[in-house]
């Protein structure tokens, strides 16, 4: 054997060949790369719009002055974007794990935890490249962030993805059967989404329930949306820093213990 | 002992149990380097948990698992680096060529792109696909995937190669081709073979032979020895005291 290759020059290797795996599956399903940006669109063109005349947001943080309705939704969607693209990935490790492609993963010499850490950083990369292609169509939709803005706002989708993503690959290690997955949809997805600062600012949740508000605070895709906003205009939310490091050291390490062969779930559930 | 001299796969007393159900029971075997070694059993005889084990889907709780002295919990890296495997579930990428799968499964033993290709197509040649090579693996029929997935798994030069059930819902003909693909590194890489099987007609006089039953070996030794004067089938029904029907199950 060449032991050269399980050092990290070899390690490198084997993270650009999964990066590169996954962009080559990305780039063969056109459909769901046009999925993945209809979706967004539809919300920014129609909801957004329809929405605009119902409810005008005032002066909030980090905006300056009062914005529409459009440019206050358009961080939302950049998170909604990767919540789906992060539990999408899930769907696909659970697939994975069917058809024994995620046993090829798993076989190779090197660590567990890198091989997970690598498909999910994999991941990210497909949603920031979806999310940059949401931004440019929503730039002529009057959604003109700072220039500055585009950049700030990479290390925050790059956080932000992973710690989506991180949550997915633990679903993904939990989810027994690929059926499952239309569960997750309903149960994880939408009330993320929904119960979120993504779509209304939370002062007015807060005017309608209180309940509903400590939900949305609760919610770590809250502080996903909220560190991207700021970003998108050149600004740091500490607090939203914090949660999403936070949670995806806490869901990476789950994963990670859910997929390792001496304590993880995979090994409880039996033969297969 | 040298590390060349140690033989391929190396098990020693490994029992494995999913809750109350005992689905390995100590468990002792070799696999030496150059040897086709069948594992016979039935369905339900242990045959994948123990694949299982080796591959470290999960952790052998007692016992030991050695690939060419590696241990695989202590040191599973060289381990792995050192195995190939064909799972019994298909688990090439259908929607990538056949050679997108070789330079994706190189990579993941750390073997770079150029050193991919002429590895692979190496790997392709001895199997008889490098005309197939830009195929999508889709368009590929049974055997032709099996074939696939075998020289994808000797891409990084492992000592071992593990085959799962590799023949299952082939046709004759594609389970010859397989069969004697197999063969054909036995005899010219010194590749050390660990082949789980149900079917006693892939199993030639001078195979080493590992039966498997309800998850304890009942006998290791060469097919011929086993067989004594009559079929290997008779000697593993009297051993296992099963009734035909369940061979072809």
């Amino acid at each position: 054997m060449m032991p050269g290759r399980l050092n990290w020059s070899g390690r490198m290797v084997c993270f650009a060949g999964i990066v590169w795996r996954e962009a080559l599956r990305f780039a063969k399903q056109r459909e769901r790369f046009l999925a993945a940006l209809v979706r967004p669109l539809v919300w920014l063109f129609i909801f957004a719009a329809g929405f605009r005349s119902v409810l005008g947001v005032s002066i909030v943080e980090p905006y300056e002055t009062y914005v529409l309705y459009e440019v206050y939704v358009a961080p939302g969607l950049c998170a909604m974007i990767q919540l789906f693209n992060g539990m999408q990935s899930s769907l696909s490790m659970v697939y994975d794990r069917e058809t024994g492609a995620m046993r090829t993963l798993l076989v190779s010499p090197y660590p567990r935890w890198f091989l997970l850490t690598a498909k999910l950083m994999a991941g990210v990369a497909v949603s920031i490249a979806q999310v940059y292609a949401f931004l440019l169509i929503a730039y002529f939709w009057e959604i003109q962030p700072p220039l500055i803005g585009y950049l700030t706002v990479l290390p925050a989708l790059i956080l932000s993805g992973m710690m989506l993503g991180a949550m997915g690959l633990f679903l993904s290690s939990a989810i027994r059967q690929l059926e499952n997955f239309a569960g997750v949809m309903n149960f994880v997805i939408f009330p993320m989404f929904f119960a979120s600062s993504a779509l209304y600012p939370l002062w007015r949740m807060e005017e309608s329930s209180l309940l509903l508000y400590e939900i949305c605070r609760l919610n770590p895709f809250t502080y996903s949306v909220e560190l991207i906003r700021y970003a998108l205009y050149g600004q740091l939310n500490w607090t939203a820093l914090a949660v999403v490091v936070g949670v995806t050291v806490l869901f990476l390490c789950a994963a990670i213990y859910a997929y390792d062969p001496s304590k993880g779930l995979i090994g409880r559930k039996g033969k297969r | 002992m040298t590390a060349s001299d140690k033989p391929a796969l190396r098990i020693a007393g490994v029992s494995h149990a999913f809750g109350k159900t005992q689905a390995l029971n100590d468990v002792s075997l070799d696999v030496v380097a150059g040897r086709f070694t069948a594992l016979l059993g039935v369905n339900g005889a242990g045959k994948t948990t123990l694949f299982s084990l080796i591959t470290r889907l999960y952790d052998n709780i007692s016992g030991t698992i050695e690939v060419s002295g590696h241990d695989v919990r202590r040191e599973p890296g060289p381990a792995l680096a050192q195995m190939g495997v064909v799972f019994q579930s298909r688990s090439l990428d259908m929607s990538l060529t056949i050679r997108q799968n070789m330079r994706y499964h190189a990579a993941l033993h750390g073997i770079g792109r150029r050193e991919a290709r002429r590895r692979g197509d190496a790997a392709l040649e001895r199997v008889g696909l490098l005309d197939r090579a830009d195929a999508k693996v889709a368009a590929l029929s049974g055997g032709q995937v099996r074939r696939a997935e075998i020289a994808r798994a000797l891409l990084h030069d492992p000592k071992l190669l593990l085959l799962d059930e590799a023949t299952v819902g082939l046709d004759v003909q594609s389970r010859r081709d397989v069969l004697a693909a197999v063969r054909g590194l036995v005899a010219e890489q010194d590749v050390g073979v660990l082949w789980a099987t149900h079917l006693f007609d892939e199993i030639e006089p001078q195979d080493d032979v590992v039966m498997l039953h309800r998850g304890s070996v009942l006998a290791r030794d060469t097919a011929a020895t086993l067989a004594a004067d009559g079929t290997l089938s008779d000697a593993f029904l009297a051993l296992t005291g099963a009734a035909p029907s369940e061979l072809v199950a």
